[in-house]
């Protein structure tokens, strides 16, 4: 089987998919390598380079989709090249299925199978091969060298005899690789870094790379695992304080880096006019998001831009394109990785394993047919955050209300019945007079519960000191003994109880008082 | 007086009884509520006394005056350390009280009763002489524990369930006996058993289970009453004695609750055993001086101070009030967390720290604080142990395993104040102290917030 690698067309593209160090590799693999005659020159890869490596080269694209099966490349095929596939062949390269219908069904027409390497999916086993990372990492590193170069000071505070220079304050925007990368470079280079992101699990990761993590308090944050590592649309609720934190945060940074993307959707606007507005003159803005809009109000893609307070805005769309070595070495290694997925036995037979979750989810044209979007995949890329109870919804938590409150009831119920026929049992051979007092002793106790309950925790002691006092009412029998003639003992007694339940009351009293009146408000 | 005006007061004193313990919701009502019980005694002691029926008023005023100076100099005198042995005491007096009435009542048989009634009669008197006898011998056990008289360890005597199941069984043939005119050294015999089951009862329950049994007594106390108004058919009393039985017993499910024990289990006495082996526990004890808390203070926002029975015990609490008005002066929010069974008695903590003039409004309840805790900068648990003892939560085989806590070690930083490396009433190891954000602050408690005073100003 033979691979081969053209000469990207697009404007401006310099890297390219096979490098002399794949190439050795994909031998090994079993594949026969073939290149397209000043593909990697751009990247500084020259023929003389490829054929010592054993990479045959051919003098036109055309030729080369001829002799081979493989065609890998970095951007999407354009139309002149989809025209030159035959049935049979497959694609690897970047597809972006999602915003690129057309070609996806031009492809499937043509009976191609295409893999598209920016939908390899986010677990561990496929990490080797996810380009979008490698190729971010390199965003990320290059935005911040961008930002120097066009920033009129150090990165570095520094102390010298010519006078003070404070450190930059760099705000990165999301918190991807991309962004993770910046901080990192930004870090590294001796500036301040700050940095946002709407997935609160990734503050240890932007604390780890010596950013400051700036916290939204807000109820809803999002569970980036739920969505395979990646942001989602956030809420307006949150998107409004978010604003309100960048706004903050506008006067008082001066390089601004937004790496804010959400898969298959426009960048979401979250750096608008009037925070440029607020931001110092010769302040730095790098958009990573100006090829799906920017994350800027003012980007304009493929360019660099000075508002009118001094304001350099950035919105280059090849910033891997513009470190072509690092990036085609990078890209190659993922596209081997990628074949060597797709040969299991390495004697250059690939086996297209529509099972394998990395090959089914990155395919997305196969034996005729469009396999867009791809099932979820069977592992999820990061464990969830927390096994959280699955959250209950009101009408189960309804549901449940009323079953406690039927239990609460039946309990009740029976309770009732219980002390009913208890009651009967007493009435039935009771004397009347004693049922009289009985009926103020139950409904007494009944009164206690209601006024008791309602006790401040924190007047317990007083409230014991209280009833203490009050439960002395005893000494009403004993007055009530003192006086008949039942003898000296009787008198006795009496007399001993009048006077410790005496004690009792006026203790009792006189100490809660002085406790209730300690008790101050500040 | 006529028995019409004197039912007419009782109808008002029990009113404001009742007043009385709904204005203890808050403090600033309560100061009032003290008063509705204070008239409502008044009212209730001139019907009776001017009453029918009622002439030596020679032998009774000067008996209430000698009681009522005896009560007033105690309530000076007592300090709120003791406040939880006073109150025990008081318990005492009120079973005493009620046994004495139950006899006295024996000895003059109102007339003119018929059978049943007169069955019913005695049973009543039965019933007040025995609870008001395990009213006093148990009060005067838990005083002498608390104040530290008796040794606070529980006292397990072998089958001591066999031994109090007995005499309540004996207790139960003397009164049919009784009832069959058996004569009255059955009342007494049972009296002596009661006052015999009261001490044994409470004897073996340990320190900190003491909130358990004063709120457990003042209960009794108020059953005592309640039985006695059904011997004399007086109604006032048994409103009363309801009222002050219902709030004893509620005391003791909230104490409970707040320990996780079954209101049985403490009654009965004893601590649970473990039922597995302990949770090893990993790590050190680290000591700190008072110079390491002071800094950590210093830098503080937050601190939440968590008090236990041995602030009481060492008389820190003015020190600490003077803590926290430094602190709070430095513009430091600080907090008190109160869990329902610190110190001996409910509420003993809130108590102590008005005492010191602490703002009751920045004493928080447990379930109040607990969610903040993990903001927290700085907690300084003085004197406490069990209640902040993670093993609560960690450990299923801990004695004290669900058991609610303050989850003190959720704070950034924690320092624990403590006499050494003893364990607390439940003889059980405390990992608190072996967390990495926990620093050992030994010395008496006392003696160490003085010497943080020195450092803070």
């Amino acid at each position: 089987m033979k691979i081969g690698a053209p000469k990207e067309i697009f404007e401006g593209e310099n890297r390219v998919a096979l490098t002399p160090q794949s190439a050795l590799q994909l031998q090994k693999l079993g594949y026969e390598c073939v290149i397209e005659t000043g593909a990697g020159a751009a990247a500084r890869f020259s023929d003389q380079d490829y054929k010592d490596a054993g990479v045959t080269v051919v003098k036109t694209g055309a030729a080369l989709w001829k002799a081979c099966d493989f065609i890998i490349k970095v951007r999407a095929p354009e139309d002149v090249e989809v025209k030159r596939f035959v049935k049979g062949q497959t694609l690897i390269s970047f597809i972006w299925p999602a915003q690129s219908e057309d070609l996806l069904e031009k492809l499937r027409a043509k009976g191609v199978t295409a893999i598209a390497m920016d939908m390899v999916p986010r677990i561990s086993r496929a990490q080797k091969m996810d380009a979008l990372s490698s190729m971010a990492n390199i965003g990320g590193y290059r935005a911040v060298v961008e930002a120097s170069n066009n920033f009129g000071r150090f990165f570095t505070g520094q102390i010298t005899a010519a006078g003070k220079v404070p450190p930059a304050t760099v705000l990165v925007i999301g918190a991807g690789v991309a962004g993770l990368a910046a901080i990192g470079a930004a870090q590294s280079m001796g500036a301040i870094v700050r940095a946002f992101d709407v997935r609160p699990e990734v503050a240890e990761q932007i604390e780890s790379m010596g950013g400051e993590f700036l916290f939204l308090d807000f109820d809803d944050n999002q569970d980036g695992a739920a969505t395979g590592g990646y942001a989602a649309v956030s809420s307006p609720e949150f998107r409004e304080k978010q604003l309100e934190l960048f706004r903050a945060q506008a006067p008082e940074v001066d390089i601004v880096i937004t790496t804010a993307l959400i898969p298959g959707r426009d960048a979401p606007k979250l750096w608008l006019e009037d925070m440029v507005m607020a931001m110092k003159a010769g302040s730095v803005i790098v958009d990573l998001a100006a090829e799906r809009g920017g994350n800027c109000d003012l980007t304009v893609p493929n360019e660099k831009i000075e508002t009118s307070n001094g304001v350099t805005i950035i919105g280059y769309t090849d910033l891997p394109s513009r470190m072509a070595t690092q990036s085609s070495t990078l890209y190659s290694t993922n596209i081997r990785h990628m074949m060597d997925d797709l040969t299991p036995e390495k004697d250059g037979v690939p086996v297209h394993n529509m099972e394998d979750d990395v090959i089914r989810g990155a395919t997305v044209t196969h034996g005729g047919e469009i396999t867009f979007p791809p099932p979820p995949p069977k592992v999820k890329a990061i464990a969830p955050a927390k096994p959280k109870a699955p959250e209950k919804t009101p009408e189960e938590i309804r549901a449940d209300e009323t079953a406690a409150a039927k239990a609460a009831g039946r309990k009740q119920t029976g309770m009732l019945i219980i002390g009913g026929l208890l009651m009967l049992l007493i009435g039935a051979y009771a004397p009347p007079s004693f049922m009289q007092h009985f009926i103020v002793f139950v409904l007494s106790i009944f009164i206690g519960f209601q006024v008791i309950w309602k006790v401040s925790h924190a007047l317990h002691t007083p409230l014991m000191a209280i009833t203490n006092a009050i439960s002395s009412v005893v000494i009403l029998g004993a007055i009530l003994q003192i006086s008949v003639s039942g003898g000296f003992l009787v008198t006795l007694l009496a007399a001993i109880s009048v006077l410790i339940a005496s004690i009792n009351i006026v203790g009792g009293f006189a100490v809660t008082r002085r406790m209730l009146a300690m008790f101050q408000k500040s | 007086m006529s028995i019409g005006l004197v039912t007419a007061g009782y109808i008002v004193a029990s009113v404001l009884f009742i007043l009385a313990l709904g204005g203890l919701s808050d403090q600033e009502k309560a100061k009032r509520a003290v008063w509705f019980g204070i008239i409502g005694m008044a009212i209730a002691v001139i019907v009776t006394m001017f009453g029918p029926g009622v002439q030596s008023l020679w032998l009774l005023v000067p008996m209430m005056i000698i009681g009522a100076v005896i009560g007033l100099v105690v309530a000076q005198r007592v300090e709120m350390v003791g406040m939880p042995q006073l109150v025990a005491a008081l318990h005492s007096f009120v079973g005493l009280a009620a046994v004495l009435i139950g006899i006295n009542s024996i000895l003059y048989a109102p007339e003119g009763l018929t059978h049943a009634e007169e069955i019913i009669h005695e049973v009543e008197v039965f019933l007040g002489v025995f609870i008001g006898a395990i009213t006093f011998t148990g009060s005067i056990i838990a005083y002498g524990k608390l104040a530290g008289k008796l040794d606070g360890k529980a006292l397990i005597l072998p089958g001591r369930h066999v031994m109090n199941a007995a005499g309540l069984i004996l207790s139960v043939i003397l009164m049919l006996m009784f009832l069959n005119g058996a004569g009255i050294w059955t009342l007494l015999l049972m009296m002596l058993i009661a006052f015999a089951i009261g001490g044994h009862l409470v004897m073996a329950i340990g320190g900190a289970d003491m909130p358990v049994v004063v709120s457990m007594l003042n209960s009794y106390s108020g059953w005592a009453a309640a039985a006695t108004g059904f011997m004399l058919g007086n109604d006032l009393l048994i409103v009363v004695g309801a009222l002050v039985g219902s709030s004893g017993a509620i005391l003791s499910y909230i104490m409970c609750v707040a320990m996780n024990r079954k209101f049985l289990a403490v009654i009965l006495g004893g601590f649970g055993a473990p039922t597995g082996p302990a949770m090893e526990i990993e790590g050190e004890q680290i000591a700190i001086d008072a110079d390491g808390v002071a800094a950590a203070l210093e830098e503080a926002d937050s601190i939440v101070i968590v008090p236990g029975y041995g602030m009481a015990v060492a008389q820190a609490q003015h020190p600490i009030s003077e803590l926290v008005k430094r602190l709070r002066a430095k513009g430091k929010t600080v907090r008190f967390g109160i869990h329902p069974v610190a110190g001996r008695l409910p509420g003993h903590m809130n108590v102590l720290l008005a005492e010191a003039k602490v703002p009751y409004d920045i004493v928080m309840e447990m379930d109040e604080i607990n969610d903040d805790l993990p903001e927290t900068d700085v907690v300084i648990v003085v004197g406490s142990n069990d209640i902040v003892n993670p093993a609560a939560q960690d450990d299923p085989n801990s004695p004290i395993a669900g058991m609610p806590v303050l989850e003190v070690w959720k704070a950034k930083q924690v320092f624990v104040s403590k006499r050494g490396q003893g364990t607390g009433y439940s003889g059980i190891e405390n990992p608190l102290f072996f967390k990495e954000n926990t620093r050992m602050f030994y010395g008496d408690a006392k003696t160490s917030i003085d010497n943080l005073l020195k450092l803070i100003d």
